[in-house]
């Protein structure tokens, strides 16, 4: 069981996934948390980042195995 | 996974991790701080507006997004008497959207051990039909409710806010709501809804409720970092009728210049609303509004005779008649 799960997770252990509505994209470590919005085609001025259910900064550097849940601000009609 | 691991950016008033920065104030705050100053801003802005007092009673339109929900709990936090006012709009769209939605307002009051008023109107049950289906009736509103649904929802807050005797109602309009609004305002320069439009509107007929916006100075980013700070959960997802509609297009212009010069928007709504205040800007035209009372319900109406409301709600239900509905 536990095997399994460590070799379902190794190929994603080395990047970053975000998730958007449901969308996933997929960036390289290092890159900030702005950029990574911005590399998604998102607005980082529309756009909120959650990891471990915790709100982070823009200037957040994304590392390895990190998993981003991006979360649309703009609304209305 | 530890989040120590990530370089932090510290909160300004303590040593705790930043959650949120506002690059357009160059603040960075903790969660606790950033619930302070939510508070202690929307409390400033309700004086510096003369918006309402502790002694006034005030009607909160909440949706179950995110800024009416923020707005209601914020009202309740500063301790202001703040009652909800939810309008069921018969929304399906293939979520559930009005039935969802006020579940998330069910919740929200739940949460806060149940003792809150709210004041549910629903619009199939008291009008006859709902937004869609009065939509499709009108000409009105042949490919989108949306004009059937304002002005509906502008007439139920103004009467149940006159019916139970409230001073104010509070509705949940952000920075972006009101930069996306002023924007379209002036792309096709009404001077009409220039010279009104702003975070406070006074009563433009007797026994009508003041209309004010506190909310008004935050960007709409902030108040969904304020709901998830706060863990208020709210409907995340849009109407679906407002896909494509021009005030999203217009915001995310708006976020593209915000990009490169943060601050922007709000100074886009702040010197506007100055140059009216200070100077004068549209003065001639707020005065030229002629307004009328409508025979059949009493509000203000530019019409002749029964104001649009009511004349358009005849005409759904002539055609609710008509076609055996
Ligand atoms: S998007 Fe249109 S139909 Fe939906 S709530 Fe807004 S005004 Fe009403
Ligand atoms: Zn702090
Ligand atoms: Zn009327």
């Amino acid at each position: 069981m536990v095997e399994q799960q460590q070799r379902r997770s190794t190929p994603a252990e080395d990047e970053v996934i975000l998730t958007y509505r449901r969308k996933t994209f997929t960036v390289a470590p290092g890159m900030t948390v702005r950029d990574a919005i911005t590399r998604c085609g998102l607005s980082p001025e529309a756009t909120l980042a959650v990891i471990d259910g915790e709100l982070v900064t823009d200037e957040v550097v994304l590392q390895a195995g990190d998993r981003v849940k991006l979360l649309a601000t703009i609304s209305g009609g | 996974m530890a989040r120590g691991k990530h370089p932090l950016m510290k909160c300004r008033h303590c040593d705790a991790k930043a959650v949120v920065n506002m690059r357009q104030h160059k603040l960075a705050l903790c969660g606790p701080h950033f619930v302070e100053w939510v508070h202690k801003q929307t409390e400033r802005f309700i004086e510096k507006y003369n918006m309402f007092t502790r002694d006034e009673r005030v009607l909160v339109a909440v949706s179950g997004g995110k800024d009416s929900l923020a707005l209601w709990d914020i009202l309740l936090a500063l301790g202001y008497r703040a009652d909800g006012l939810y309008i069921g709009l018969g929304i399906d769209g293939g979520l559930s959207y009005s039935d969802e939605s006020h579940r998330y307002i069910t919740e929200f009051i739940e949460a806060r051990g149940g003792d809150l008023t709210l004041h549910t109107v629903d619009v199939a049950g008291i009008y006859g039909a709902s937004i869609p289906d009065a939509a499709r009736l009108t000409r009105r509103g042949r490919e989108k409710p949306c004009s059937v649904c304002g002005l509906s929802k502008r007439h139920i807050m103004n009467r149940v806010a006159r019916e139970h005797g409230y001073d104010v109602l509070a509705t949940g309009h952000n920075l972006d709501d009101e930069a996306a609004v002023l924007f379209g305002n002036a792309m096709v320069w009404s001077v009409d809804y220039l010279s009104r439009q702003g975070p406070v509107l006074p009563p433009s007929h007797p026994g009508l409720a003041r209309k004010v916006k506190p909310l008004f100075r935050f960007y709409e980013r902030e108040m969904a970092a304020y709901a998830i700070v706060r863990g208020i959960e709210y409907m995340y997802d849009e109407c679906p009728h407002a896909t494509g509609a021009t005030t999203i297009r217009y915001k995310e212009l708006l976020n593209q210049l915000e990009e490169s010069s943060p601050g922007i928007k709000l100074q886009y709504v702040l010197r506007f609303l100055k140059a009216r205040e200070q100077h004068g800007l549209f003065a001639q035209v707020r005065e030229q509004l002629d307004l009328r009372t409508c025979p059949t319900c009493g509000q203000p109406t530019t019409n002749d005779g029964a104001c649009s409301f009511c004349r358009m709600w005849e005409r759904v239900n002539d055609r609710r008649i008509e076609q055996g509905l």
